[in-house]
C-alpha cells in the first residue's frame, strides 16, 4: 500500500547551527551552567580570601570542642562539658519536640475551629470566623511576645505560685507538674500500647474485609479502643499498679523534682498552635467545600447518617485536596520554630546563634541549620506524599 | 579536600573571568579619610556606655571613645555614624567591614584575638562579671546560687564564665538567653529570672536604666572573672589600629599630666616637652599617624580626657556612680598605664 | 345512583384559630433557629456566652473604662486599665522609628502614597499600563521623599529608616522585585532543558526547605564575607535581597501552579502561528497564567508582609521592632501590652483588607468559569 510520499517538500539535512533548537539548547545550558558556576566560585573564592584575610578559623572542627555555655533546657543530658556537637543536637531535639507537639495541637485545633465554622449555631461559627480572620493576619513573631510577655508577665514568682491542683505549680518560670518515677513497668507499658495499636489495625482490617463480603458491621472503633487502652492498664495492674510519682517541691529560689514546661517553650508552642490552626481551619473548609453537594445529596438519598455521611463519602474525598495544602503547613510550622530566638526557647537555630558567636563560624553554623531544616522539610514531605498515596483516587 | 577542590576551582574561574577578591587587607583608614565619618559599632542601649535619647542621639563612655577618633581625623568629633549592634551581631558586622571599630564593651581574649580575626586595642575598661539580685530574695553570696534561674546575654564571654563558675562549684543553674539587652533585662525585672549576670559595670547600667526601683536589686560582692573591655579592629590592619590605640593613650595620658577639656588651650603654651609633643607644639607624632599634627588637642578639646569621660558617663558624677577602682591611673593604684608618646 | 346533594352546610367552614408558629421570625425566632435549635446547640450557646460574659466586660474596662489617654509619665499611667498616652506618647517612634524627628512628615507622606498604590491596585480598570505607571511613578516619589537628598530635601541614611514605611518598603519593593525572578524561575521549572530545570528546581526547593529566618541570617552575616574585600552592601539592602530570593521560591511555585493550568492547546496554537518561546510566553501563556493566580498570589504577599516582621531578628527597625524599642523607655515601663495591641492592629488593617480583596476577586475572576 505505497501511499503517495509527501507532496509538501520537506527540508532534508540540518538547519543553520543559529536554528538548530538542540543545539541551541546545549549552548545555553552550557552557559547557563557556566554563568552560575562562576557566580558560585566568585563567592566561594571571596569567603576564602576573606577568612584568610582576617585569620578567621573555618571548617567543623568546633563541633567537636567544649561548648561550655549553659542550655535552659534539654530533652537529652546535657552539660556545658559537652561538645558544640551535642549541643546542636539539644537544639535539634527541642525543635523537633515543639514542632512535632505543634503539627498534633494545631491539627485538633484547626479541625474544631473548623467544625464551629460550620456550626448551625451563629454565636459559635461567629466566634470562630473571628478566630481564624484575627490571628491569621497578626505575625507570628508579634504573637510569640504577646504571649511571652503574657506567660512571664501575669504568672506569680516561685515562692507564691498557685497550685491548681495538688502537685502542680504555675509561677513565672512555667508550669510544673509530678512525674511517674522510673519504672521497668513503663517499658512493658510502652510496648503494650504498640501491641494495641498493632492489633487495633488488624481488627479494623479484619471487620472491613467481613463488611465487604457479608455486609455485617463490626465495632471496630470500640475494640480500638480497648485495645490500645485496656492492653497498657492489665499490664500497669500486672506490675503492681507502681505509682510512685516525682513531686515537685519549693528548694531554695526554684522548685526541683518534677517536670516543667518553661515559659517560653509554652509561648513558643501556643503562638504556633494558635497561629498554624486558623490556616489549618481554612485548609479544611476549603477542602470540604471542594467536595460537590451532589456527593452529599446521594449520601443522604442513601440514608446514611451525618456521621457516617461525613466519614464514608466527604472526607476521603476532601482528604485528597486537604493533604497537599496541609503538608506546606505542617512544613511551616516547622521552619516557623525557627522564631524561638526571639523569646529565648533554646531551639536550633538559637544554639546554633550561640555557637557562631563563641567560636565565629557564622559559614559552618548557618550551613548546619540549612542542612539539618532540609532534612526536616524533606522527611514531613516524604511522610505526607506517602499519606497522599494512601488517599489519593486509586485510577483505574 | 573540599577546600582544595573549591579553591582550584575558584582560581580557574578567576583565570576565565579575570574577577577575584583582593588579597590584601583594606586599609580602613583610607576608607574612612575618603568616607569623612568614623563608623563605629555600639551597644543597643546600655545607660553610661551608649545609650540613644528619644531623638536618637548617642551618649555615653563608649560613645565618647568614637568621637575622640573622629576628632582626631577630622577635627570634628560629630564625624561618627553610629551602628547599634547586638552580641551576636558584633564580630560579623566589624569583619563586614559594616563598622570601622567596635566600641561596645568587648572582652578582650585569645580564641577572640586569634580565631575570630580581631585586634584589640588598648583596654578602655577592666572590669568583673558579677550577679544581680532582687534584694528580697535575701541572698548574701553568689554561692548561694545553686539551682537559680539566670539571665545571660547569648554569645558573650559572661554566658561561658557563668557556666565555669558553677561548674567548679558543683552549683546547678538554669540559664535564660535573650539576645536582645532590653529584651533580657526585660524578663529579669519581671521576674523570669533569680540572677542576672553581665560586667559589673553593666549590671549598675542595667540597674540605673532599666529598674523600675533601682533600690530593689543588690549587685553581690563576688566578681567572677577577669573583664578587660576594650575597642576592637579588623585583624591585618596595623595602621588603623594603631590610629585607635594611640587616641586612647593621649586621652590617658592627658589625665596622667593634667590636661582637661577647659584647660587644654592653655596647655599650647606649656615649656613641657612631653606634653609640647602629644599636643602637635612640638611636630612629628601626628606625621607618625598619618593625621593632623594638633591629633591630641582635638580629641581633648572634643570629649576631655580620660579621666572626665569616665567621671562624666559612669563615674561619681554619673547615674552609675561607679568608682574608680582598677581603671585609675596606675599613679594612683590603678591599671591605666598609657604608652608613652614620642 | 345517588344524586349528590350539595351539603346543607355553610360554605366557610370555622377553623380554630391557631396561634401563630412561636416566633419563627423577628428576634426570638433568630434566636431560636440560630443559637437554640437543639439541646446541643443551646449548651454550646451558653457556653460561648459565658466565655463572653467573663472575657468581654473585663477587656472593655481594661481598654476603655479604666484607660488613661494622657498622662505626664508611665507612673502617673497605673490605673489597672490600659495606658493608651503611651501610645499616645510613642506614636511617632512606633510608626517612624529613627528617621529624624523634623522630617517625619516625609515617611508619612510614603506610607500614604503606598496605600495609594495598594487602593489603586485594587481597581481592576486600571490593571495593564496605567497601574505599570503608576507603580513606577510611585516607587520614583517613595524613593525622593525617604532618601532626599535632592529638591531641597536633606539627606538621610537608610540606617535611619524605620518603623511601618521600612515594612511596607520590605515588603512592597521585595514582592515586585521578586516577581520577575519568580516568573523566571516558574518557566525554568517547567524548562525542556535539564540543566536549567534542575538549577530551577534545586534553588526553589532549597529555599522553601529552610526558615526565612536563616536566609537572613545569611544575607546579615555571611554575604558580607562573600564579597570582595572593601565592597559592603548596606544592611537593609542586604536584607532587602534576603526578602526578595525568599519571596521568588514561593512565587514561583504560585506561578508554575498557573502555568500548569494552560491547555497545551493554546502553546500548540501559540507555535503553529510561528511564535518564538518569548513571544509565546510573553503574549500567550504568561497573560493567562497570572491571571489564574492571582488570588494566590495576594495570599502570598500576605505572607510577605507578615514576614517582614522577621527582620527583628537581624536588628532592623521595622514596625515591631520600634514597638519594642518603645517599650524600652524607663520612663514607661511595663506596657507591653497596650503596644502589641496597637502595632497588631495596625498589621491587621493591612492583612485583612488584602486577604478580603483577594477573596472578592477570587469570587469575580471566576464568574467566567462558573456553569
Amino acid at each position: 500500500m505505497a501511499s503517495e510520499s509527501a507532496t509538501i517538500v520537506v527540508r532534508q539535512g540540518r538547519p543553520a547551527p543559529w536554528r538548530d533548537p538542540w543545539l541551541r539548547g546545549i549552548v545555553l545550558q552550557v552557559l547557563f551552567v557556566a554563568i552560575i558556576a562562576a557566580l558560585i566560585a566568585f563567592f566561594v573564592n571571596n569567603t576564602i580570601v576573606n577568612l584568610r584575610r582576617q585569620n578567621i578559623a573555618s571548617g567543623f572542627h568546633f563541633m567537636d570542642r567544649e561548648a561550655a555555655f549553659g542550655i535552659g533546657e534539654s530533652l537529652i543530658a546535657y552539660s556545658p562539658a559537652d561538645t558544640y556537637a551535642r549541643a546542636f543536637l539539644v537544639g535539634l531535639t527541642n525543635t523537633l519536640y515543639v514542632s512535632a507537639i505543634g503539627i498534633v495541637l494545631a491539627t485538633i485545633l484547626g479541625t474544631v475551629m473548623w467544625l464551629a465554622r460550620l456550626s448551625s449555631n451563629w454565636l459559635v461559627a461567629k466566634l470562630a470566623a473571628i478566630y481564624v480572620e484575627t490571628f491569621r493576619n497578626i505575625p507570628l513573631a508579634l504573637q510569640l511576645l504577646f504571649w511571652w510577655g503574657l506567660l512571664r508577665g501575669a504568672a506569680p514568682s516561685p515562692r507564691e505560685a498557685w497550685q491548681p491542683l495538688p502537685g502542680v505549680f504555675v509561677s513565672n518560670r512555667g508550669i510544673l507538674f509530678p512525674v511517674p518515677r522510673e519504672d521497668p513497668a513503663h517499658l512493658a507499658i510502652a510496648i503494650a500500647v504498640a501491641l494495641g495499636v498493632v492489633i487495633a489495625i488488624g481488627v479494623h482490617r479484619w471487620a472491613k474485609r467481613r463488611q465487604e463480603a457479608t455486609g455485617q458491621q463490626f465495632p471496630s472503633g470500640w475494640a480500638a479502643l480497648g485495645l490500645v487502652v485496656g492492653l497498657p492498664l492489665v499490664v500497669f495492674f500486672a506490675y503492681g499498679a507502681p505509682l510512685r510519682m516525682d513531686w515537685p517541691a519549693l528548694r531554695g529560689f526554684n522548685f526541683a523534682g518534677g517536670s516543667s514546661l518553661s515559659p517560653e517553650f509554652g509561648a513558643l508552642l501556643i503562638g504556633l498552635v494558635i497561629y498554624t490552626g486558623g490556616f489549618i481551619a481554612e485548609i479544611v473548609r476549603a477542602g470540604i467545600l471542594a467536595v460537590s453537594w451532589g456527593q452529599s445529596e446521594a449520601a443522604m438519598a442513601l440514608g446514611l447518617r451525618s456521621g457516617h455521611r461525613m466519614r464514608l463519602v466527604i472526607l476521603p474525598q476532601a482528604l485528597r485536596v486537604i493533604v497537599p495544602p496541609m503538608t506546606s503547613e505542617y512544613l511551616s510550622l516547622t521552619k516557623n520554630s525557627s522564631l524561638a530566638v526571639i523569646i529565648g526557647y533554646p531551639d536550633l537555630v538559637s544554639i546554633a546563634n550561640t555557637t557562631m558567636n563563641q567560636t565565629g563560624q557564622a559559614v559552618e553554623g548557618i550551613a548546619t541549620i540549612m542542612a539539618v531544616y532540609l532534612v526536616i522539610s524533606l522527611l514531613i514531605s516524604l511522610a505526607m506524599n506517602f499519606y497522599n498515596r494512601a488517599v489519593a483516587l486509586v485510577e483505574r | 579536600m573540599t577546600g582544595t577542590l573549591l579553591r582550584l576551582a575558584a582560581l580557574g574561574v578567576i583565570a576565565v573571568f579575570g574577577i577575584g577578591g583582593s588579597a590584601q587587607a583594606g586599609p580602613t583608614l583610607d576608607k574612612v579619610k575618603q568616607a569623612g565619618t568614623v563608623t563605629c559599632g555600639v551597644q543597643t542601649g546600655a545607660l553610661g556606655y551608649a545609650q540613644p535619647d528619644s531623638q536618637g542621639v548617642y551618649t555615653g563612655f563608649n560613645v565618647d571613645i568614637c568621637k575622640a577618633i573622629a576628632a582626631v581625623l577630622f577635627g570634628d568629633p560629630a564625624k561618627v555614624k553610629f551602628t547599634p549592634l547586638t552580641a551576636q551581631q558584633r564580630f560579623t558586622a566589624l569583619q563586614s567591614g559594616e563598622v570601622d571599630l567596635l566600641s561596645n564593651n568587648t572582652t578582650w581574649t585569645l580564641q577572640r584575638d586569634t580565631e575570630l580575626g580581631l585586634d584589640f586595642a588598648p583596654v578602655v575598661f577592666f572590669d568583673g562579671q558579677g550577679f544581680m539580685v532582687a534584694k528580697k530574695l535575701g541572698v548574701k553570696s553568689a554561692k548561694e546560687l545553686n539551682g537559680a534561674t539566670v539571665c545571660v546575654l547569648p554569645g558573650t564571654t559572661t554566658e561561658l564564665n557563668l557556666a565555669d563558675y558553677f561548674r567548679a562549684n558543683k552549683m546547678e543553674f538554669k540559664p535564660v538567653v535573650i539576645e536582645k539587652i532590653d529584651e533580657l533585662a526585660a524578663a529579669f525585672f519581671s521576674g523570669r529570672c533569680d540572677v542576672y549576670t553581665t560586667d559589673a559595670s553593666a549590671l549598675a547600667s542595667v540597674r540605673i536604666g532599666r529598674a523600675s526601683n533601682p533600690d530593689d536589686y543588690v549587685i553581690l560582692p563576688e566578681r567572677i572573672s577577669k573583664e578587660p573591655l576594650a575597642p576592637v579592629v579588623r585583624h591585618g590592619d596595623e595602621q588603623w589600629k594603631d590610629l585607635v590605640s594611640w587616641t586612647i593613650y593621649a586621652l590617658m595620658n592627658a589625665e596622667e599630666m593634667g590636661i582637661t577639656q577647659k584647660n587644654v588651650d592653655d596647655m599650647l603654651k606649656t615649656e613641657d616637652p612631653a606634653m609640647k609633643r602629644m599636643l602637635g607644639v612640638t611636630p612629628g607624632m601626628g606625621k607618625a599617624l598619618g593625621v593632623d599634627e594638633k591629633w591630641a588637642y582635638n580629641a581633648i578639646k572634643a570629649v576631655g580626657n580620660y579621666g572626665e569621660i569616665f567621671d562624666k558617663h559612669l563615674g561619681l558624677s554619673s547615674a552609675l556612680k561607679l568608682e574608680r577602682g582598677y581603671n585609675n591611673l596606675w599613679t594612683k593604684g590603678g591599671l591605666i598605664y598609657p604608652m608613652p608618646i614620642r | 345512583m345517588t344524586t349528590e346533594v350539595a351539603p346543607d352546610v355553610p360554605r366557610e367552614i370555622a377553623f380554630p384559630i391557631e396561634r401563630p408558629p412561636v416566633a419563627s421570625t423577628g428576634i426570638l425566632g433568630w434566636l431560636r433557629a440560630n443559637l437554640f435549635n437543639s439541646v446541643f446547640n443551646t449548651i454550646l450557646t451558653l457556653l460561648a456566652a459565658g466565655l463572653l460574659a467573663v472575657t468581654i466586660p473585663p477587656l472593655i474596662r481594661w481598654a476603655l473604662i479604666d484607660a488613661i489617654w494622657s498622662a505626664p509619665n508611665g507612673q502617673a499611667c497605673r490605673s489597672g486599665g490600659a495606658c493608651w498616652a503611651f501610645i499616645h506618647e510613642k506614636l511617632r517612634f512606633i510608626l517612624f522609628g529613627r528617621y529624624p524627628y523634623q522630617e517625619q512628615w516625609r515617611p508619612l507622606f510614603v506610607v500614604l502614597t503606598f496605600v495609594g498604590m495598594i487602593l489603586a491596585s485594587c481597581d481592576r480598570r486600571l490593571w495593564g499600563r496605567p497601574l505599570a505607571l503608576l507603580w513606577t511613578g510611585g516607587f520614583v516619589v517613595i524613593a525622593v521623599l525617604m532618601w532626599g537628598g535632592i529638591f531641597g530635601l536633606t539627606y538621610v541614611e537608610t540606617s535611619l529608616w524605620s518603623g511601618l514605611p521600612l515594612t511596607l518598603i520590605l515588603a512592597i519593593v521585595g514582592m515586585a522585585l521578586a516577581f520577575p525572578f519568580a516568573i523566571l524561575l516558574a518557566l525554568g521549572r517547567r524548562s525542556k532543558l535539564p540543566a536549567v530545570r534542575m538549577i530551577s528546581v534545586a534553588y526553589i526547593e532549597l529555599v522553601r526547605g529552610v526558615p526565612l529566618i536563616t536566609v537572613l541570617f545569611m544575607a546579615s552575616v555571611v554575604l558580607p564575607l562573600f564579597l570582595p574585600a572593601g565592597v559592603t552592601i548596606d544592611k537593609l539592602l542586604r536584607a532587602q535581597v534576603a526578602f526578595i530570593m525568599f519571596a521568588a521560591a514561593y512565587l514561583a511555585e504560585v506561578i508554575r501552579g498557573g502555568l500548569q493550568a494552560i491547555p497545551k492547546g493554546q502553546i500548540e496554537a501559540a507555535d503553529s502561528l510561528g511564535l518564538g518561546f518569548w513571544r509565546r510566553t510573553r503574549l500567550i501563556v504568561l497573560p493567562q497564567a497570572l491571571r489564574m493566580v492571582i488570588p494566590p498570589l495576594v495570599n502570598n504577599f500576605i505572607g510577605a508582609f507578615k514576614n517582614t516582621s522577621l527582620v527583628l531578628i537581624i536588628g532592623l527597625f521595622d514596625l515591631l521592632t520600634t514597638a519594642n524599642t518603645a517599650l524600652t523607655d524607663p520612663n514607661w515601663q511595663g506596657f507591653a501590652a497596650e503596644a502589641y495591641v496597637f502595632t497588631a492592629a495596625i498589621y491587621f488593617c493591612f492583612c485583612f483588607f488584602m486577604s478580603r480583596y483577594s477573596q472578592m476577586l477570587e469570587r469575580n475572576l471566576n464568574q467566567g468559569l462558573r456553569r
